[in-house]
C-alpha cells in the first residue's frame, strides 16, 4: 500500500529535476530545509529521524539535493521526505513536506479491532511493515542477511 | 490524449527542416550584443586600475561562456569548462576586490546559478577536534553551491610542521567536492605568491585542480595614483592646488619603504589625509564653503611621517 503522506503525495513520485524545483522554491522562501528518514510509516509517526542537520543560509537547491542523495544512499529501503521551515514570526511552522524516496515494497496495514466493556470497540492501525524491529524493515525483496 | 501525441509528431517532423542542409552558421555579433558581457568589461575597465592580465582572463572566460551558449544552441554538447581559480600577488593588489567581483560576474555571464560570495579562512573550515572538521568543510561548500567560495589565505589550510592538523581534511573534501561538483560552485583561493607556491608544493592535487592561475603585479606609480584618483572621488574628496604632485611625491617615497601594500596604502593614506584635514578644520574654525570640506590641502599630506624621515637623512636609505 502506498503511503500518502505531505505534499504531492499523490501524485508519482517526483523527479529528481522536480525535487530540485520544490526545494529552489522553499530557498526562495527563505525556509531553511532539513531531510528526515523513518522506516516506520505510521500516520502518526511524527518524528522522523533528521539526517545530517537542518540546512541554513543555502542559496543553491544542488546543495539539499547532495543531502537528499546521500542519505539515499545510506537508507535506501526508508521514506525520507523533506521539509521546508517557515521561520515567520506567528507561523513557525513546516510548511511544505514531501517524500522523496520511498521502500520498493509498502507491506501496508491492518486494523485491529478490541473489543472493550460494553459492545465498544477500539481501532487500532496496525503497520505490518513494524513487526520486524527497527532497521530491519523494508529489505528489498530476495535479499537474505 | 490522441491530440497530444499529434502534436508531438508534428514537432518531431517540424525540427529537422528547421536545420536544412546548407549550415546557416551563428551570429556571434548578435549573441554578443544580447548578452552584457560588454557590459561587464566596461565597468571593470572603468572601475579597476590596470590589472590588465586579470581583465584578459575575465574576457577570455567570458567569451568562452558565449560560444559555449552558441554551440549549445546549435547541437554541440561539451562539458562545462571547470572555472576554479588561484589569485597570487602581493598585499594590497586586488586579490580580494576581484574575488567579490568575480561572483556577480560569472552570476552575469550564467556560469553560475545564484551569484552569492562566501568567504572563508581556515576557521570556517578546520575543525578543532576529530570529526569536527568534515561536517564544517560540508557545511561551507554547500552554502557556497550556486556561487563562488573564496578562500582567502589558502595556505594556512595547511600546517606541514603539525602532521595530526585538521587542514589535510578539509583540502582533500573541497578537491573532491572541486572536482565532482565543478558545474554547482567555483572555488578561488588567494594568497601571497611565494607562501602559494609552498602550499601548491605540498599538496600538488590542488595545482593539477585549478585551471587558472591568475597573478596580479604589484601596481605601478601611475596606476596607484589613478587608484587615488578613484578614491577621492568616489568619497567625494578633491586635491587642492599643487596637493595633488604632493601626493605622487608621497606616493614615490613610500613605495620605497617596507610593507608597502599598493592599493591598501593608498587607501590608508587617504584615510590619513582625511582625518588630517578634518583635525585642520576644526583648528581652524569659522564658516567654510563646500569646497573647502572636499579639499585636501598640501599642508595636511606634507605632515605625513614620510616626509619627516626623509627631511633628516638626504636619500631615503633609512629603515623605517
Amino acid at each position: 500500500m502506498r503511503i500518502t503522506q505531505g505534499t504531492f503525495s499523490f501524485l508519482p513520485d517526483l523527479t529528481d529535476e522536480q525535487i530540485r524545483k520544490q526545494v529552489e522554491y522553499c530557498l526562495r522562501q527563505g525556509f531553511p530545509v532539513n531531510v528526515e528518514f523513518t522506516d516506520d510509516p505510521h500516520p502518526r509517526n511524527s518524528y522522523w529521524e533528521m539526517w545530517d542537520l537542518p540546512m541554513f543560509d543555502l542559496q543553491d537547491p544542488a546543495a539539499i539535493l547532495l543531502e537528499i542523495n546521500a542519505c539515499r544512499k545510506a537508507y535506501p529501503n526508508h521514506y525520507i521526505k523533506v521539509n521546508g521551515y517557515n521561520t515567520t514570526k506567528g507561523r513557525e511552522s513546516v510548511a511544505l513536506s514531501f517524500i522523496v524516496n520511498r521502500p520498493q515494497s509498502e507491506p501496508g496495514f491492518r486494523l485491529d479491532r478490541q473489543e472493550v466493556r460494553g459492545r465498544t470497540i477500539n481501532y487500532a492501525l496496525h503497520s505490518y511493515a513494524t513487526e520486524k524491529p527497527e532497521g530491519e524493515r523494508y529489505k528489498p525483496r530476495g535479499r537474505v542477511d | 490524449m490522441s491530440t497530444e501525441t499529434d502534436v508531438k509528431r508534428l514537432e518531431g517532423e517540424a525540427a529537422p527542416e528547421s536545420t536544412p542542409g546548407r549550415d546557416p552558421g551563428v551570429d556571434i555579433g548578435a549573441a554578443l550584443r544580447e548578452s552584457n558581457v560588454q557590459q561587464i568589461l566596461e565597468e571593470l575597465d572603468r572601475e579597476l586600475v590596470g590589472l590588465g592580465a586579470v581583465k584578459t582572463r575575465i574576457r577570455e572566460i567570458a567569451a568562452l561562456l558565449l560560444v559555449e551558449r552558441l554551440r549549445r544552441q546549435a547541437g554541440l554538447e561539451a562539458e562545462a569548462p571547470a572555472l576554479h581559480m588561484c589569485f597570487t600577488g602581493g598585499p594590497g593588489t586586488g586579490k580580494t576586490t576581484v574575488g567579490m567581483r568575480m561572483a556577480k560576474i560569472l552570476h552575469t555571464l550564467g556560469y553560475i546559478r545564484q551569484g552569492q560570495l562566501v568567504v572563508a579562512t581556515r576557521d570556517d573550515l578546520v575543525g578543532q577536534y576529530v570529526g569536527h572538521t568534515a561536517p564544517k568543510t560540508k557545511e561551507v561548500l554547500k552554502r557556497a553551491m550556486g556561487g563562488v567560495l573564496f578562500i582567502d589565505e589558502a595556505y594556512y589550510l595547511y600546517r606541514p610542521e603539525n602532521e595530526r592538523d585538521y587542514g589535510q581534511e578539509a583540502i582533500e573534501m573541497m578537491l573532491l567536492v572541486m572536482e565532482e561538483r565543478r558545474d554547482d560552485l567555483v572555488v578561488i583561493l588567494a594568497g601571497y605568491p611565494d607562501r602559494m607556491e609552498t602550499f601548491f608544493e605540498s599538496n600538488p592535487g590542488v595545482r593539477s585542480r585549478i585551471a587558472h592561475h591568475i597573478d596580479f603585479p604589484d601596481y605601478t606609480h601611475e596606476e596607484l595614483m589613478s587608484i587615488a584618483d578613484l578614491m577621492m572621488e568616489r568619497q567625494m574628496y578633491a586635491f587642492g592646488g599643487e596637493s595633488r604632485e604632493v601626493f605622487a611625491d608621497y606616493l614615490r617615497r613610500r613605495i620605497d619603504q617596507p610593507h608597502f601594500a599598493n592599493a591598501r596604502s593608498v587607501r590608508n593614506a587617504l584615510d590619513r589625509l582625511k582625518l588630517r584635514q578634518a583635525d585642520r578644520l576644526v583648528r581652524q574654525g569659522g564658516r567654510v564653503p563646500r569646497e573647502e570640506l572636499m579639499r585636501i590641502d598640501v599642508a595636511d599630506i606634507l605632515r605625513s611621517r614620510v616626509f619627516e624621515d626623509a627631511a633628516a637623512p638626504p636619500a631615503g636609505d633609512k629603515e623605517s
